[in-house]
């Protein structure tokens, strides 16, 4: 009885001490969501908390779709979607949540035709080759495209991803805005009903069956189609030219958009000469008001990202966000309490 | 000496509360599941109904959602997988027990074993870069061949129900082998002894003595397998090409109800969407329910003639 008596004493000492002591010296945010712009998240936090040992962020990606349902309900500091949240969504949130874009990513087509180095593709072939229209690699519309190419008679495999992921969003996004058939037959979602295909799990599935299987197209991230080497096509943008997707292509494409007050907005097939037409932002989702000191820690946070953060974009394939963009950030950021 | 009988009477009673406890919280615990499973999916048999299990749509920007595919995946990849590696597994048993010298029996049993072990996504892996490259070699042959039959007609993809079936064959194996073999051994000596004095040779006695008399312990290790093959869900996934498809033919992809959970639940945005996975996940909890219940049923019916009582 004794013991037992102690062992309660002991516990409730515990009690009182552990949410005290790191609050003291240290503050602890937690958030959750996307997995697209995780690598460079994991980064921020990292060389945040080395720059202020004080600050210390965890972030988890568990998917966009669980970031949205966990800061609707408070159990998190912040979310992290990849496509904006929807107006019905929005109703459902408790105080006025923000829409912070951090950085941009691009979606590009990956192919694997042995022969053919360069691919060039226009919206037309490229979501009839997605619907299920154009069926072979030598159709008139792709040769149209590619005037100089070699291409086989092969039936064509489309690799599409087979969860749900942003990467999805963003490129059934821009599907959506240019063929009205696409809109009209599956739409734009984090997993939409594909008319043709293989689906592979994972930017890693998509790649690994695109590079295993010839006559092959798919859909990776950039940084995911330079890293493991796989051919990506140039997409015809809005103002008529080929391009393949680069950084600068993509903050040219964000340049390219009015920019609405609260930030959610897609820049697929943006108007601009040098515009990428599949890229997106991606957001980070903070409250106005925030309880205890978190407020303040954000806005320390999100200050340092959108000056030196956005300097470690690059290297890990995303596009910093063009400075008109950053300046109406830093605006916005100030509101957070 | 009334009184240590007595008290040990109540300690007897006590223990068996205890384990009755223990008992019950197995059964609590199945019950709790499927309770929370039937709530948290009634957004889904509320808008869908019963048409939830043969409806085959599965559109989640449109919100309509039906399992069939996904059913249906589920049941013939498994289905695939037990017929091949039913008798290869009990092949193997038998080698191992009746046939193979100690030592190398041992050897052998011991990498089975470590197959079980193996993790899924290990294995799924392995069927990325071996098995699914492997079977878009052959494919071209089922088809030139077979290909007048619908099961091999279609496009050599590699991905598919028959990569899904082989590599699910593969872990079912270990199940099968390692536990029909101690079975085996544990069939008695003098009968085997008797039946082979009787001049019978050792396929005979395999066949009249071993086999029947481990008959229904073989069959709960085929459907303990089956389980597991149900409920399998990183490397089907990986290589069953995850197209919410109903198709007859063995080569074209499919999908499973343990994969489209783990693929899409992460990002499902919607409550009817979010509803309508989990709907898949109980349907998924009353099929392997089924299926064990009829492995019961199997093992007690075939329990009354021949084998160990």
């Amino acid at each position: 009885m004794k013991r037992i008596h102690s062992l309660t004493m002991a516990l409730a000492l515990l009690a009182a001490c552990a949410p005290q002591s790191p609050a003291a010296d240290k503050t602890i945010l937690n958030g959750a969501g996307a997995t697209f712009p995780y690598p460079i998240y994991s980064r921020w936090f990292d060389d945040y908390n080395q720059l202020h040992p004080e600050v210390q962020i965890n972030y988890q990606s568990i998917g966009s779709g669980g970031g949205i349902s966990n800061i609707t309900s408070r159990t998190v500091d912040f979310g992290a979607t990849d496509g904006p949240m929807t107006d019905k969504q929005l109703f459902k949130v408790d105080g006025k949540l923000l829409h912070i874009p951090t950085v941009l990513g691009a979606v590009v087509p990956v192919y694997n035709l042995p022969g053919v180095p360069e691919l060039r593709l226009s919206p037309e072939t490229l979501s009839g080759i997605f619907l299920g229209t154009i069926r072979k690699w030598n159709d008139p519309l792709l040769k149209k495209d590619n005037p100089d190419a070699e291409l086989p008679s092969a039936p064509i495999t489309v690799v599409h991803r087979s969860d749900g992921s942003g990467t999805s969003y963003c490129f059934t996004d821009y599907l959506s805005k240019v063929s009205k058939a696409w809109e009209k037959k599956a739409g734009r979602g984090t997993s939409v009903e594909w008319p043709v295909g293989l689906g592979g799990k994972g930017n890693e599935g998509v790649s690994g069956l695109v590079k295993q299987s010839p006559n092959s197209i798919g859909y990776v991230e950039l940084i995911y189609a330079t890293q493991n080497k796989l051919s990506y096509a140039a997409v015809k943008n809005a103002a008529g030219s080929f391009l393949k997707a680069t950084i600068e292509g993509v903050t040219a494409a964000a340049a390219g958009v009015k920019m609405p007050a609260d930030f959610r907005v897609s820049i697929t097939n943006a108007a601009g000469e040098n515009a990428y037409p599949i890229s997106t932002f991606t957001w980070l989702l903070i409250y106005e008001k925030n309880d205890g000191g978190a407020g303040n820690t954000l806005r320390g946070f999100l200050d340092w990202m959108l000056t030196e953060g956005q300097k470690s974009a690059p290297e890990l394939g995303y596009a910093p966000l063009p400075k008109e963009v950053a300046a109406l950030v830093k605006k916005t950021v100030e509101r957070i309490k | 000496m009334a009184k240590p009988g007595l008290r040990e009477r109540a300690d007897d009673k006590t223990f068996r509360l205890f384990v009755l406890g223990f008992g019950l919280v197995a059964v609590a615990l199945c019950a709790a599941l499927a309770a929370e499973l039937a709530w948290g999916s009634k957004l889904a048999w509320a808008k869908f109904g019963p048409a939830f299990f043969w409806s085959s749509r599965w559109n989640p920007v449109e919100e309509q959602f039906g399992a069939l595919p996904f059913i249906y995946g589920t049941l013939v990849s498994s289905l695939l997988a037990l017929l091949l590696s039913a008798p290869l597994g009990l092949g193997a048993a038998v080698f191992l027990a009746e046939i193979a010298p100690k030592r190398l029996a041992a050897a052998l049993c011991f990498l089975i074993e470590i197959l079980a072990a193996i993790p899924s996504v290990i294995i799924g892996m392995m069927g990325i870069f071996v098995l699914v490259p492997a079977v878009r070699w052959f494919e071209p042959f089922l088809i030139k061949y077979f290909g007048f039959l619908p099961l091999f007609a279609g496009t050599p993809y590699g991905v598919g129900m028959l990569s899904a079936g082989l590599i699910l064959s593969v872990m079912m194996l270990p199940y099968i082998t390692s536990i029909s073999r101690e079975l085996l051994l544990a069939v008695p000596q003098q009968m085997k002894e008797g039946m082979l004095a009787l001049g019978s040779t050792r396929w005979e006695m395999l066949r009249k003595v071993s086999l029947p008399y481990a008959r229904s312990g073989i069959i709960g290790a085929v459907f303990l397998a089956l389980g597991r093959a149900l409920g399998e869900t990183m490397a089907v996934t990986m290589v069953i090409g995850n197209t919410p498809k109903i198709s007859a033919s063995l080569l074209d992809p499919a999908y499973t109800m343990s994969a489209v959970i783990a693929n899409e639940l992460a990002e499902a945005t919607s409550d009817i969407y979010v509803h309508s996975l989990i709907a898949i996940a109980l349907a998924l909890f009353l099929i392997t329910l089924v299926v064990n219940a009829g492995a019961r049923l199997m093992v007690y019916r075939l329990s009354d003639g021949g084998g160990p009582q």
